[in-house]
């Protein structure tokens, strides 16, 4: 039994039209099919057009050739349905309204009836543990506060499907690893579909259930890697012999490699006793 | 490390009110070292007790009156046989006049929103009247309100007329710009809830916009009372500043300690309004991030 797919994308491409230079393919010839309830990164080098695949899905911009589906739909009506949220690299929070206000925008928008919506901004900060914050104005926060009340907002009309686009870049490592685990938590309790965008190889490892590996400009989606670490994953997850072989698999791809690894023993205890470079 | 809403500390707080404290009192004894040295003989009582040692020609009591002379004055009757003191007399002008420009200040600021809101929906004609905009505030204000007062009529209305042409440009210059400082993801976000051009503008344009409407609105305190000020000249408004400033214009060589005091009252009634303008920006902008109150 196959899970019924939530994105769709065939044959697509995207060019943009640069003033005076003529015309810059960022995407060409893309096929991917995510299901229900997976967790799929995309990684590649900067300009491979990773945010701009997350945006042909959350339709912010248009393909030029090819299609996307979401839950069934075109992309502009999966749009139009409010059928996802969306967390970027930066919080973009709303900075004249308080923690809970900004939760509460997007079901404002919808037109949540009062109780349900107070129901839900309550659930969500629950969620992502700010609650004690609810009354603080954005600037009172740190970072990863400010992400974690970005991811609430995303999930505040529960969408069937997460982008997120480098969320947690910004961040430094114990935090973004912190991060990691808070939204591997949240994916697990809402059992969300999430397409998650990063330039951070352990990052797409620890999180996926597979990876995405695209080449530099034009974007291609050169593999497609199966991430079998058992779940739920943990510190110890990042340091199991698994997660180096896939990550250095993950790697190898990026750089054009075949996928076959072989695996040199003494250079992993090396690796491993000097911490993942 | 200071916060939006929260006040600085005690000792900045002090340290601000002391340096502009001191300041006027520098140009005070600026003023009086300048005419201690090359003004008029200084009487004290009917008597002389100073002959100045040069000779300035700004300096003499007739250009530059001694500050007490000023203060005096204020506290005498504006007229013989008048009952109140100048200081009472130009109160109340300087109120009426203030009431023309904060008209004026609010229907600038009203049409400087609405025309700034059209521009940013509607780039082409942004890009065809903007320049015109910038234009209209080119032309000397003098040479315009008469003409004002003759299409608008001899009165108040005249008036609020000059001040709201002063006061709507920088208004729409800086909603222009406000309404458009939003982070661009922003946008992005609200796109992805299916927002609608209304819903983007009230939701997430004009907050956005506030601190840059606020520059622009102390900015328009001020101007305001210019225009109030220069259109009750050529509209023969008795009640106002402008009427007090003309009249102790042509009393100057009688009568020059009261032009300055008109001036003073003047730059107070700038300064008061300015105030009130911060205050409300201090409060409508307390929850945002420390940078955008200075």
């Amino acid at each position: 039994m196959t899970s019924p797919s939530v994105v769709e994308i065939a044959g697509l491409s995207k060019t943009f039209e640069v003033p005076d230079k003529g015309t810059m393919t960022a995407l060409s010839g893309i096929d991917l099919s995510i299901s229900q309830g997976e967790f799929v990164s995309l990684i590649g080098p900067s300009g491979c057009g990773k945010s701009t695949l997350l945006r042909l899905i959350g339709d912010l911009t248009e393909p030029t050739t090819g299609t996307v589906t979401v839950n069934g739909k075109p992309a502009p009506q999966a749009r139009t349905d409010r059928d996802y949220g969306i967390v970027f690299q930066a919080p973009v929070l709303f900075d004249w309204r308080t923690v809970e206000d900004n939760v509460r925008l997007p079901l404002e928008l919808i037109g949540t009836d009062k109780a349900t919506r107070e129901a839900r901004i309550t659930q969500m900060l629950e969620l992502v543990e700010l609650t004690e914050f609810r009354r603080h104005h954005p600037y009172q926060l740190s970072g990863g506060m400010q992400q974690r009340v970005s991811i609430a907002r995303a999930l505040a009309f529960e969408p069937a499907l997460l982008l997120m686009d480098e969320p947690f870049g910004a961040l430094d490592e114990m935090t973004r690893e912190r991060m990691n685990s808070e939204v591997l938590q949240i994916w697990a309790q809402t059992g969300i579909t999430v397409v998650f965008v990063t330039h951070s190889i352990p990052e797409a490892v620890f999180l996926s259930s597979r990876v995405a590996v695209m080449s530099a400009r034009p974007g291609r989606v050169t593999r497609l890697v199966d991430i079998d670490l058992p779940r739920p994953r943990t510190v110890e997850t990042r340091e199991s012999r698994r997660y180096f072989e896939l990550v250095t698999k993950v790697r190898e791809a990026l750089r054009g490699g075949d996928g076959q690894v072989e695996l040199d023993e003494a250079a992993m205890e090396q690796v491993a006793a000097e911490g993942l470079g | 490390m200071t916060t939006a809403g929260h006040a600085p500390s005690r000792r900045t707080q002090w340290r601000r009110i002391f340096a502009v404290v001191a300041f006027l009192g520098m140009v005070l004894v600026l003023w009086e070292g300048v005419k201690f040295l090359g003004g008029d003989p200084w009487f004290v009582n009917g008597e002389k007790v100073w002959t100045p040692p040069l000779s300035i020609g700004i300096a003499t009591d007739q250009n530059l009156p001694h500050i007490w002379s000023i203060a005096g004055a204020l506290a005498e009757p504006w007229r013989r046989n008048q009952e109140d003191s100048l200081f009472i007399y130009l109160a109340g002008k300087a109120l009426y006049t203030w009431r023309e420009a904060a008209l004026g200040f609010a229907l600038g600021a009203l049409i400087g929103i609405s025309l700034a809101t059209v521009f940013v929906h509607f780039q082409l004609f942004e890009r065809a009247l903007v320049p015109y905009v910038v234009a209209s505030q080119t032309i000397p204000i003098v040479a315009l309100a008469p003409m004002i007062i003759f299409f608008v009529g001899n009165d108040v209305a005249a008036v609020v007329v000059v001040a709201t042409y002063l006061t709507f440009f920088p208004v729409t210059i800086a909603m222009l710009r406000g309404l458009r400082a939003h982070d661009p993801r922003a946008l992005e976000l609200m796109r992805s809830y299916a927002a609608g051009r209304r819903t983007i503008f009230w939701k997430l344009r004009m907050p956005a916009s506030a601190p840059y409407l606020f520059t622009a609105l102390k900015i328009a305190a001020t101007a305001s009372i210019v225009g109030a000020i220069v259109g009750e000249g050529p509209g023969g408004i008795q009640e106002g500043l402008g009427r007090a400033i003309l009249d102790f214009n042509q009393t100057y060589t009688t009568g020059p300690e009261k032009l300055w005091a008109t001036i003073l009252v003047t730059a107070l009634l700038g300064i008061v309004f300015y105030l009130l303008v911060r205050l409300a920006e201090l409060w409508w902008l307390r929850d945002r991030a420390p940078n955008v109150l200075t």
